[in-house]
C-alpha cells in the first residue's frame, strides 16, 4: 500500500530535520562527509522509519531486521537517525568524530548501539550482509538484511564477488540500496570510473534490479516493498540521488564529500535546508 | 604413514564441526586442497563454497560470525593473510567478530609452487592485528586440538595449517593451554623457540649437538598470539642463549615476538633468528628449500653453535 500523504509529509519532516542536524554538526566539528550524509538520507530515514523492524528497546532483538551502512563514511546521518530512534541520546552527537566518544568517524560495533558492523573501508558490507543472510536461514529467522551501499563503492571488485554470491545462494530476503549520487571523492563516477549500465550489470549478475528516486520518499517505500516480493534472488534498488542534496552549493560537487563547512556556507545551507532544529 | 595436517585437519573439521550447529564452513574453491571438502560431504547444508574471492569469503564470515555461527574460512595461508586482512582487522579484531582464518599450505609447504604460494608473512601480518589470536600447528595432535579449542573458545583466531605432514610431537590427548608454549625436550645450554615444522627439525637438531656436549632445550611456541612471555623470561634465565626458528619471514613473525619480550623485559642472553630472510623464495621440493633457507636440522645446528660462541 502506498504511503499516506500524511506519513509523506512526515517522513519529509524527518529529513529536513536531520539534514539540518547533520550540517549543524559537521560545521561545528569542521570534519566528516556531508554530500554522502545528504544524499542517503531518505534511504535511511524510510528503512528506519517505516520499513525495517528495528527497535532500540531491544537493539539486539533476533528478529529485527538488520541494516548495514556499507558507505560509512554517512555515519554522522546514520547516528542522527539512530538518536532519533532512541539508540543513544541526541546529546551525544555534540562529541562525534572527538576523542573519547562512541561516536567514531565511522561507524564502529564498540559502544554505538544499533550498529551491525563496522563499516568504513568500501567494498565489503555487502559479503557481510550476505553471510547474516545465510546464518539468518539456517536459524530459520524470519529477518530481512538491508545493505546501503554508496555507487562509488562499487568500484571495488568485492561488490561484485558478493553479488556473484547473493545470486549463486539465493538470497531473496537480502536488499541492497544503492545511493546513486554520482559523485565520488575525486569526482564525478563518469571521470573516476564510470558505472554505466548499473541495471544491466546487477541484471546479469542475477539480481533483480528496481530503479527509483532516491529523495522520493514515497517512491524508495514502494521501491522496497517490490524488493521484498522478489522470489529466489536478491533484490538491488538503484537508488538516483544527488551528493549534497539540499544544499545548493554542495549538490552535484564532489569537493563536499568531505570539506569543512565556513560560517557563511553554514548560514546559506540552513536558509536553504527548513526543517525544525532539534 | 604421518597423514599430512591438511587430512587432520579435514578429519577434525568433520568430527567437531558436525557436532555443533553453530560451525560453518566457507571455502573459496580449493576444498580438496584444504580438505573442508570432507565437510561439504558431511554437512552440505552448512557449507559454503564462494569460488576464487577470498576477500568476499572473509567478510561473510563476519556476517556469519555477527549471527553467532563460528565460521572456518579456508584458503591457502598466503591469500588468507592478504586478502582476508581487510575483513580480519575491520570485522574479526575490530569488530570482535569470532572467526576462524584455516591458513592451509603455511611457509613453503606448497613448495613446487614457488613464491607466489609460500606464506610466509602470514605470521607478521595476523599478529599485529590486535586481538587476533595467532596459532602454528605443529603435528597431528595440535592440529585436531586447535580445531576443538577454535569451536569451544569465543575469539577471532588465525590458525597456519600445513600441506605436509609433520613428524610427530604429543601423544594423543594431549592438553595444550591457549597462550602457553610446549617444551618438547628439556636442556641447560640452549633453548630453541619453535612453531610448526620446526619443532621437529630442532629436535633433530638438539640430537646433532648433543654429541657435542650441548644440551638443548626445545620449545613448541604454538601460541605466536598471545605469546608466553614467561616461558620466555624461563628459557632467557636458565639457558644461556635463545635460538627462534620459523617457516616464517624473520621481520615480524615468531623470532620478532621473542626479541620483542626479550628486549623489553631486559634479558640480555644472545638471540639468533632462523627463518626465511627478507626475500622472495623458489620453487623446489619442501627438503630443498628448507636446506636453501637454513630451516634443516644441519643448518639449525650450526645456528646453536653460534649463539653459543656468542653467550
Amino acid at each position: 500500500m502506498p504511503l499516506s500523504e500524511q506519513r509523506v509529509t512526515e517522513l519529509n519532516a524527518l529529513c529536513r530535520t536531520f539534514r539540518r542536524s547533520v550540517i549543524a554538526q559537521l560545521h561545528r566539528i569542521q570534519t566528516g562527509h556531508p554530500g554522502g550524509s545528504l544524499s542517503v538520507c531518505e534511504i535511511l530515514t524510510v528503512l528506519y522509519f517505516e520499513k525495517a523492524r528495528v527497535d532500540a528497546g531491544n537493539p539486539c532483538d533476533p528478529l529485527r531486521d538488520r541494516i548495514i551502512l556499507s558507505k560509512g563514511h554517512a555515519a554522522p546521518m546514520l547516528y542522527r537517525i539512530l538518536a532519533e530512534k532512541g539508540f543513544f541520546p541526541l546529546d551525544d552527537l555534540k562529541q562525534l568524530r572527538q576523542f573519547g566518544c562512541h561516536l567514531q568517524g565511522h561507524p564502529c560495533t564498540e559502544g554505538t548501539p544499533g550498529v551491525e558492523l563496522p563499516s568504513g573501508p568500501l567494498g565489503i558490507g555487502l559479503s557481510a550482509g550476505l553471510g547474516k543472510a545465510i546464518a539468518l536461514r539456517l536459524d530459520h529467522n524470519p529477518a530481512r538484511v538491508y545493505v546501503v551501499l554508496g555507487d562509488g563503492e562499487l568500484n571495488e571488485g568485492t561488490i561484485w564477488e558478493a553479488a556473484m554470491s547473493g545470486a549463486k545462494f539465493k538470497l531473496d530476503h537480502v536488499t541492497a540500496i544503492v545511493d546513486r549520487n554520482r559523485v565520488q571523492l575525486d569526482g564525478t563516477s563518469d571521470e573516476i570510473m564510470p558505472l554505466d549500465d548499473l541495471a544491466a550489470k546487477w541484471t546479469a549478475f542475477g539480481w533483480q534490479v528496481i530503479c527509483c528516486d532516491g529523495h522520493d520518499v514515497r517512491a524508495l517505500d514502494a521501491a522496497i516493498d517490490a524488493a521484498h516480493a522478489v522470489r529466489g534472488r536478491p533484490a538491488v534498488i538503484l537508488a538516483d540521488t544527488i551528493k549534497g542534496k539540499g544544499v545548493s552549493f554542495m549538490e552535484g560537487k564532489s569537493l563536499w564529500h568531505g570539506n569543512p563547512i565556513s560560517d557563511s556556507q553554514y548560514q546559506t545551507a540552513m536558509a536553504e535546508l527548513g526543517g525544525d532544529d532539534r | 604413514m604421518t597423514p599430512s595436517i591438511r587430512d587432520v585437519y579435514g578429519a577434525s573439521l568433520v568430527r567437531y564441526g558436525l557436532q555443533d550447529e553453530r560451525v560453518v564452513v566457507l571455502d573459496a574453491d580449493v576444498s580438496a586442497s584444504t580438505r573442508t571438502g570432507a565437510f561439504a560431504q558431511a554437512c552440505p547444508e552448512r557449507f559454503f563454497n564462494v569460488g576464487i574471492a577470498e576477500a568476499n569469503m572473509a567478510a561473510m564470515a563476519a556476517g556469519l560470525a555477527s549471527e553467532g555461527k563460528i565460521p572456518f574460512v579456508n584458503t591457502f595461508a598466503v591469500f588468507m593473510a592478504t586478502l582476508g586482512a581487510l575483513s580480519a582487522r575491520t570485522f574479526a579484531g575490530y569488530g570482535r567478530l569470532n572467526i576462524k582464518f584455516m591458513g592451509a599450505y603455511g611457509g613453503v609447504s606448497d613448495a613446487y609452487d614457488g613464491a607466489t604460494h609460500h606464506s610466509v608473512e602470514d605470521l607478521a601480518i595476523m599478529r599485529a592485528i590486535p586481538g587476533i589470536q595467532v596459532l602454528v600447528a605443529s603435528d597431528a595432535v595440535l592440529t585436531d586440538w586447535l580445531v576443538r579449542n577454535a569451536i569451544a573458545v569465543n575469539a577471532p583466531m588465525y590458525i597456519r595449517l600445513s600441506r605436509d605432514a609433520m613428524p610427530p610431537l604429543y601423544p594423543e590427548g594431549e592438553n595444550f593451554i591457549l597462550g602457553q608454549g610446549k617444551i618438547l625436550r628439556q636442556g641447560t645450554d640452549v633453548s630453541v623457540m619453535t612453531c610448526g615444522i620446526l619443532g621437529s627439525v630442532a629436535l633433530q637438531a638438539a640430537d646433532i649437538v648433543a654429541r657435542e656436549g650441548i644440551s638443548v632445550r626445545v620449545v613448541d611456541h604454538f601460541t605466536v598470539k598471545p605469546i608466553d612471555r614467561d616461558l620466555i623470561n624461563r628459557c632467557a634465565r636458565e639457558t644461556r642463549a635463545i635460538v627462534t626458528a620459523e617457516e616464517h619471514s624473520v621481520v615480524g613473525g615468531l623470532g620478532s615476538a621473542v626479541a620483542d619480550v626479550l628486549v623489553r623485559d631486559g634479558l640480555r642472553v644472545p638471540l639468533e633468528m632462523a627463518g626465511i630472510p627478507d626475500c622472495y623464495t623458489q620453487s623446489g621440493s619442501y627438503a630443498d628449500l628448507m636446506a636453501a633457507y637454513g630451516l634443516d636440522a644441519a643448518a639449525l645446528a650450526v645456528r646453536l653453535r653460534s649463539v653459543l660462541a656468542r653467550a
